[in-house]
Parts: C-alpha cells; structure tokens; sequence
C-alpha cells in the first residue's frame, strides 16, 4: 500500500512538472495551430537561469523568479519578430524554423555553461525526506506537487472566470470569429505565449531535480512536452493536465516495474493512443 | 536548373532540356571524380558528404515531391545502419549483400509504419513519425545484446567488395562505392520524378482532394513512395555503417532526422540537386565553424534555417533566382510590385 503510493506520489509530481512545461504549449498550439518545436528551449533557459543563479548562492525563489521572467521575455520577442511570419505558413516551415530555434539555444547554452550537465541547488529543506505519516518522502517532489497544483488551480480559474480567459476560449474555438467581433487575437496570443514561455521557465527551473538542465534538454525532452499536448488534444487545458498526469504516472510504474521495456512501451503507448484518437483524449473544441 | 522548373510548371510530359541543366547536371558528378583524385587525404569526409546527400535525396522524394513532413525518416536511416550492421556480425560481411538486406529491412519497416500512419496528415502524422523513431531509439537504447547500447554496435566484418576491393584506411573504396550507389538511386530518382507516378505524387502534394477525385489511388501512391524513400534512407545507414565500421545510437536521434531536413531545406526541395548542394555546404561550414569553437556549427545551421524559411524559402538553389529579382527590382523601381 505504502509502495503503490510512493509510485502514485512519484508519478504525480513528475506529471506536475510536464503539465507545467507544456500548458502554455498547449494554448498557443490550440491558438494559432503552429507546430512549435521550440518550446523546450524556453524550459532549458529557464533551468539554467535557475542554475546559474542558485550556484552562486541567491535566493531559490528569486532565482524562480528570474528563470520565469527572462524566458517569458524571450518568448515574446520570439513570438512577434519569429514566429508571426510562420502561421501563415504551412507544418514544414514552422517546424523547420522552431528547430532552428532550438539549435541556437543548444549552441547558446554549451557555449555559455559547458556541455555537461547543470544542476539547480534546492534549499536544504527541499532536499531532506519529509514524514507524510505512513512513510518518510522527499520534500523536493511534495513542493513539486504543491506547486504544479496550485499553477493549475490559477490557470483553471483564470480561463474559467476571467475576461482574458473568456477571449482565450473564444479564440481558440474559433479564431476568425473572435477576429470578427473585434477581438485583438494577435495580441492575445502574444499574450499567452509569453505567460506559456514563462511557465515553461519555471517548469524547467523547479523540475530541474527530475529533468535536469543540459545542451541537449530542448531536443531530448521536446518530444515528451509534444506528445502533452497531442494526446492531451490541442488547445485543452483539462486534457493537458490529464495528459500529463497519466504520462507521469504510467512512465513511472514502467519504470518500477518493466525497467527494460518503459521507454519504448511509452511511446508505443503514444502511438497506439493516436491512432485511435488522432485528435487526442479531448479534442480541440475549448480549452476548458 | 530555371529551364527544368518552367518545363515542369508547365506540366509539359516531353522536356526540352537546355544546356545550362545538361551542364549543370553533369558537374555534380564530375566534381565528385575530381575530388577523388585531388583531395586523397580527406575521402572520408567526401564520403560522409555523399551517405547524407543520398539520405537528403530519399528525403526530398517524400518531402519534397509527395509534401509528407516527417520528422521520423533517421528511424529508416538508423534502422538501414543497424540492419547492415548485425548482418555483418552474425551472417556475413559481404558489403552488397549487407546492403541489401538493409535496403529491404528499411523498406519494410517504411511499408508497416506507412500503412498504419499515412491516413493521417499535418501534426499528428508529424507525432506519429516521432513516435515510431523514439520506439525504435529506446529499444536500440536497451537491446544492448542485438546493437551495443549507447556504447555504438563494434566489431563489425565488412569483407572486400566483390572480393577483391579491400575497405582500406583511406576510403578509396567506400568512396567509390558510395559514388556508384548515389548515381544508382539519384538516375532512379529522377527517372521517377518525370515519370507519371512522380507527376501524380505532385499533383498529391498540390491537392489531394482533388487528385482523389479524378481517381487516383492516393494512399496507395503515398505508401509506395514512402516506402521506396525508406529504403533509400536504408541504403544511406548501410553505406555509413560499411564506410564507418560502425554505428552509434544517435544515428536513430531526433538530431539525424533534423540534420538531414536542414540539409534538404537548405538546398532546396524538389530539385534532386538540392540535396547535393545543401550537404555540401553543411558539412563545409560545420568542418570550417567547428574549429572556431565546438558548438558554433550549430548555431550557424539554427541561423541558416531560419534565414532559410523566412527569406529564401526555395533554398540556396534559390539564390540565383532571389539574386535576379532584387537587380530586377533595382534597375526598374517603378514596377517592383
């Protein structure tokens, strides 16, 4: 019982940090139908800006800061001078210039930080096994935890409640509609680029401990921010969350229990799930 | 090369072809023997070259001609590799059969994987693609007694072609080999680009629903070229692998299937050449920009990629065309539009 929950809790929280990552992938896909391989990048600045500024000995939650900030920034200059001129462009454009994108962030970061991997320091109480009553459990994966859920929580209510979130919704069930009633779409969408690009940054700080920061992050692990998305169903934010809950938890009972088999069982999984349901688990008819 | 593009835009089945292609159609290949003879200390490196102009072209076939945007064509190239490979190791080293077997080993994997995913279009054929290649990758990954792991599959046997002509140390016979096998599938190549079936494949790529229509076996046309196409990119693995000696696991990355889409793009697609072109100038800066610092390469080709989508979207076989209109443009700036 104590062992299944252990996986349970693993599995949770490292969905947590994949649902952190890619929510803002999933938006701005549903949005504007671009296939952007890019994202990752923006998780792997973010991972190392945390590295970086923790190393030397600054505060853990500025470094969050910061490692959210700076991506989001980077994002929105991305969105408007690179990206724009793509969604008039077909799938090969847009995924020939995002890889682009992602070699010069390879390149970036090798130069910068070396080739070899760059760990984020966690406060010491983050580090040190935590008594949750029927067992003893790191701390690091109950914050990710704590924070992945209230993330969600935020944006739930944002897209549900807010105007902003009414617009979103609108766009992404109709984009041409909403233009027509007078909607700044393009703005919108820099908008939420910009927060999902943020959102990346933090995802890749915090869940340094499982993913950790090195060159080849953004192409290693765009594919499984990708398939967040796609199985999820592009633009659904509740299937998103579910997507990357079950991605969580079914590569970590794979990896306790088939050790050989997990990673290709995953992606066959993927592939048998899309063949099924090209759309994804919910299609792409609302965010919410 | 323009005289070629305005004939095929015309949709004239018949082409007058111009001295300029004729010209420029034999360069390529004479450049190639030239090279032979004058840079006998970096053969390697010419071979290499050739392995991804070969990859690049099988790529253009389906990207190019047929419009299917894949990101999972390094899984035939891999696949073609490994199957060469442990053929070598466990049933013999004679490099044609070898090769033949990784020919048929990637063309039935192109045949499966094809049928299942070719139904579907835009991002999830994209997802699918990787799918299949990440499958393939993490087993490789795992199946440490069939590949290697990530430690690369070592000690492979490749005997002397057709017995006689030994795999030395300085390429000389890789280099000629892989000469003949690019000549064999480039005229294959363009021999199927003119011909009816390669016409359709275009008339897919512009409008399927409308090639559906007038009674083309659209799905059937998209797997075979697909499945042609695997087993080119098969054909390149085995000559890498023969050349080579070996095969690492990146050869079934996410990167490979990156690298031969920027080589591709660079060039230019449907151009057969394009692929000649764009390899050549990849590895040439990639040699030249990695002894100023290792990872500048890759921050060139990130920069030629975007430069390349967003204001050369023909490629470098392009530049004289974009060259032609920005003089054009100069000289009468009245009617620019």
């Amino acid at each position: 019982m104590s062992f299944a929950a252990t996986v349970l809790l693993d599995g949770i929280s490292y969905g947590m940090v994949l649902f952190i990552i890619s929510v803002g992938l999933t938006v701005t896909m549903g949005l504007m139908r671009v296939v952007n391989l890019a994202h990752g990048s923006f998780a792997m600045i973010g991972g190392y800006i945390a590295g970086y500024l923790t190393q030397r000995g600054h505060d853990f939650y500025v470094a969050l800061a910061v490692a959210a900030i700076v991506p989001g920034i980077l994002g929105g200059i991305a969105e408007v001078t690179l990206f724009r001129p793509l969604y008039r462009k077909g799938e090969l454009a847009q995924v020939l210039l995002t890889i682009g994108f992602v070699f010069i962030a390879t390149a970036a970061v090798s130069e910068i930080f070396g080739a070899f991997p760059y760990p984020v320091q966690f406060p010491e109480y983050l580090t040190r096994p935590l008594d949750i009553g029927f067992r003893t459990y790191p701390g690091y994966r109950l914050f990710l935890i704590l924070i992945g859920g209230i993330i969600a929580a935020v944006l739930w209510y944002v897209i549900e409640n807010s105007l902003f979130g009414a617009r979103l919704r609108a766009a992404v069930d109709n984009g041409r509609m909403a233009r027509a009633l007078g909607m700044n779409v393009s703005l919108l969408f820099t908008g939420t680029f910009v927060i999902g690009c943020a959102l990346a940054g933090l995802g890749g700080a915090v869940g340094a401990g499982i993913l950790s920061p090195e060159p080849s992050y953004a192409l290693k692990y765009v594919v499984l921010f990708l398939v967040v998305v796609i199985v999820g169903g592009e633009g659904s934010f509740k299937g998103s969350f579910i997507a990357a809950m079950a991605l969580g938890i079914i590569d970590t009972v794979g990896k306790y229990f088939f050790t050989e088999a997990a990673a290709y069982l995953l992606y066959a999984a993927v592939f048998v799930l899309l063949l099924w349901r090209p759309q994804g688990l919910l299609p792409p008819k609302s965010v919410a | 090369m323009s005289t070629m593009q305005t004939s095929k835009a015309a949709g004239v089945p018949a082409e007058r072809i111009g001295w300029g292609t004729m010209v420029g159609a034999v360069v390529p290949w004479v450049a190639a023997i030239a090279y032979y003879y004058l840079a006998e200390g970096y053969l390697t490196f010419g071979t290499q070259i050739m392995i991804w102009i070969l990859f690049a072209l099988s790529l253009d076939l389906v990207l190019g001609y047929a419009g299917i945007v894949t990101l999972g064509h390094a899984a035939f190239f891999g696949v073609g590799a490994y199957a060469a490979g442990i053929f070598s190791i466990h049933v013999t080293g004679d490099p044609v059969l070898g090769h033949l077997v990784a020919i048929a080993v990637s063309a039935l994997l192109g045949f499966l994987t094809g049928a299942m995913i070719l139904h579907t279009s835009g991002v999830t054929f994209l997802m699918l693609t990787l799918a299949i290649v990440s499958v393939i990758f993490e087993y490789a990954n795992k199946a440490k007694w069939l590949t290697g792991g990530d430690d690369g599959l070592q000690g492979m046997r490749v005997d002397p072609l057709f017995g006689t002509f030994e795999f030395n140390i300085f390429g000389n016979t890789a280099y000629l080999y892989t000469l003949a096998v690019l000549f064999i599938w480039f005229v294959l190549s363009w021999r199927l680009v003119q011909s009816p079936f390669g016409r359709s494949l275009d008339g897919i790529r512009q409008n399927p629903r409308r090639m559906r229509a007038i009674g083309t076996p659209v799905w059937w046309r998209l797997l075979a070229i697909y499945t042609i196409s695997a087993g080119m990119a098969g054909s390149a693995g085995a000559l890498s692998a023969h050349s080579t000696r070996f095969v690492g696991l990146d050869v079934l990355s996410l990167l490979t299937s990156g690298i031969v889409t920027v080589i591709l793009i660079l060039g230019g697609t449907r151009r057969l050449y394009g692929a000649f072109v764009g390899a050549v100038v990849y590895f040439v800066v990639q040699d030249w920009t990695a002894k100023i610092s290792p990872y500048f390469w890759e921050f060139i080709v990130g920069a030629m990629l975007i430069a390349t989508v967003l204001f050369l979207e023909g490629g470098l076989m392009d530049l004289g065309r974009v060259g032609r209109r920005l003089v054009d443009r100069f000289r009468k700036p009245s009617d620019a539009a």
